[in-house]
């Protein structure tokens, strides 16, 4: 008998892609991933930058356009040579380093904010979904909060704390639990209906376990891609709220701030406005594109509905 | 139909007065008195004190709020701090601006993003459609502020077709009022458009997959008819239920376009209400913001009736 035809070794099995090879080929993900590390790069290696500190100001270096030299004194009262790569504004402050300095808070209050709204919406998702006397509530609650327009939400919220990182942080990740809530809810009811899960009940499994080690971990797919969308968003409001007056105050350098304080004479100095503005946009397109490149890889069901 | 409005309409009260609720607690519950910025820097404790009774601030919260709802119900939207008038005179006078740039912006978006999205599903995978995608990602990055400024520079102030900024009645004339109107909306527009777009571009896609474009394809029928009337009949509903979400990007867009091109409208007055604790006003404000877009969802839906016959209330 030739045994050689039962071998299961010699079948040719094609082998599926595991989800993390397909996330890694494709060039969505590739090209807003390397932007984003890019831009992590610069907001670390900041004061390396070609940069001075970036409250500096200096009477004599007002206005300055991109490329021009001038002089910039230090806190000691040291006068230094500077290039002004990107100009100076009204005060004579050094537009290039603001920037530069400004892509720490862009990044860090879109992380912290997907990271925040994740958290308290995974938390609030799965008790709505899986606490039945607390679903009716919580809904109409997260309902009232999505009527509300997030901008002014955040306007809100942030103009009556003091503005601070944290507050910022706060006030736009309280925008968005309310999706994140929506969107784990939806998840958990669907995946509760799953054999597995019922198999998992029949065996005891405690609720919690049945939570955490069954349901979570099929949320990770769509939770991961939501995150960067919501990244993008909190990075476009934070810039939204300190360009009208209400965000950070203006001895934290933010993209929106330096804009802000460029309008007045925006038409004879541009350059003020300008270099934030791009690397406000592009980062934000950055972050854009790593989503749609995670939403096409990972959740293949969303990618066909948009 | 009309017990379904009627219904919809009553299922609009609990999630407004959730509203009412949040946007009472978040002001009154946070630090900066007002009754302390209204009496100035030099006033004694009696004097704000005073003050504070006159506004009923030194009330229960519960009282505050009942008092508050119940003006409310009987259309007393409180008196503003800061303006010194009726809140709601006050969104009188402001109201013409904002809803016209709204008007206009919806207009310009769906008159450009649904022919694009057809075309772009027509000829899927084409260059036209790639293009149409990169742009409407574009379109969600770039912030409106930005585009705002990029295209004053370059329309107004470079080639000099709109003015810069402000903003002119309807009364004082049609021409001047659409010629200050226009660059706003378009600026406002962009981000709609891309969030058209893609959903007109993905609802016909899907819809030209179905039999019943072979059939009109195959009794000989011109392509676009095809398109308009069998394609795009179809993806009716999707694309006004985005119509609808939109409305809330356009709320928030609306306020940063008005602080950029100088409009009088309800955006701005929010801001500066916000910005001089101006409780009455900013809570009128963001209820009547939040009933607008609770309001036109209810229009969407009930708009589901003509363009889906088989959907029946």
């Amino acid at each position: 008998m030739d045994l050689q035809a039962l071998s299961v070794e010699s079948a040719n099995i094609a082998r599926r892609e595991s989800a993390w090879q397909r996330v890694r080929r494709n060039w969505s993900v590739r090209i807003g991933g390397a932007a984003i590390a890019l831009l992590l790069l610069v907001a670390l290696a900041a004061p390396w930058l070609g940069t001075v500190d970036p409250t500096l100001f200096d009477a004599a270096s007002r206005d300055l356009r991109p490329g021009q030299s001038g002089e910039i004194m230090t806190l000691d009262g040291e006068l230094l040579k500077h290039e002004f790569l990107m100009g100076s504004d009204s005060f004579g402050r050094d537009i290039h380093s603001r920037v530069m300095y400004g892509t720490r808070v862009s990044l860090l209050v879109g992380i912290a904010t997907a990271l925040l709204a994740l958290a308290f919406g995974i938390v609030l998702g799965l008790s709505s979904g899986y606490l039945r006397w607390l679903d009716g509530p919580l809904m109409r609650v997260m309902d009232g909060l999505m009527a509300i327009p997030a901008i002014l939400l955040a306007i809100v919220l942030v103009a009556m704390w003091r503005a601070s990182v944290l507050t910022v942080v706060l006030a736009i990740a309280i925008t968005e639990i309310p999706r994140v809530t929506r969107l784990v809810r939806s998840l958990v009811l669907s995946i509760r209906e799953e054999p597995y899960v019922e198999a998992a009940i029949s065996l005891g499994t405690p609720t919690w376990r049945i939570m955490f080690g069954h349901i979570l971990p099929n949320c990770v797919a769509p939770l991961l891609v939501q995150g960067t969308y919501i990244c993008a968003a909190a990075i476009l409001v934070e810039a939204i709220l300190s360009f009208l007056g209400v965000g950070l105050p203006p001895d934290i350098p933010t993209w929106g701030n330096i804009m802000a304080e460029g309008r007045v004479q925006f038409m004879a100095y541009p350059h003020n406005l300008f270099f934030p503005g791009v690397f406000l946009a592009l980062t934000v397109l950055a972050v854009n594109i790593l989503g749609d490149g995670l939403r096409d890889t990972l959740d293949p069901k969303m990618a066909k509905r948009v | 139909m009309y017990t379904f409005i009627a219904r919809r309409l009553l299922a609009t009260i609990p999630v407004l007065l959730v509203v009412a609720v949040l946007v009472f607690l978040m002001l009154r519950l946070t630090p900066g008195d007002p009754a302390a910025i209204l009496a100035g820097d030099a006033a004694s404790g009696e004097q704000i004190a005073a003050i504070r009774a006159s506004l009923g601030l030194d009330r229960p919260l519960p009282v505050q709020f009942a008092i508050w709802a119940g003006n409310l119900l009987q259309g007393d939207f409180g008196s503003s701090y800061f303006y010194k008038t009726q809140v709601a005179q006050l969104i009188a006078q402001r109201i013409e601006p904002t809803l016209a740039l709204a008007t206009l912006t919806i207009l310009i978006a769906v008159i450009v993003s649904i022919p694009l999205g057809v075309i772009a599903a027509w000829r899927f995978g084409g260059w036209f459609d790639r293009a149409l995608m990169g742009f409407s990602v574009l379109g969600f990055s770039v912030p409106v502020f930005v585009l705002a400024y990029l295209l004053i520079w370059i329309v107004s102030l470079q080639l000099g077709w709109f003015p810069v900024q402000g903003y002119r009645r309807l009364a004082d004339g049609f021409w001047p009022f659409l010629h200050h109107l226009i660059l706003p909306a378009i600026t406002l527009s962009v981000i709609y458009i891309a969030l058209i777009a893609r959903v007109t571009r993905a609802a016909v896609l899907e819809a030209l997959g179905e039999d019943y474009i072979r059939t009109a394809r195959a009794k000989g029928l011109p392509e676009a008819r095809v398109l308009v009337r069998h394609a795009l009949a179809n993806a009716a509903v999707p694309i006004a239920t985005v119509i609808g979400i939109g409305i809330a990007l356009l709320i928030g867009g609306v306020v940063v376009t008005e602080s950029v091109y100088a409009i009088p409208g309800l955006g701005r007055l929010t801001v500066d209400a916000v910005l001089a604790r101006d409780f009455p006003t900013v809570q009128a404000v963001i209820l009547l913001f939040s009933f607008a877009y609770v309001l036109v969802n209810l229009l969407v839906d009930l708009s589901y009736v003509v363009f889906d016959p088989r959907i029946r209330y």
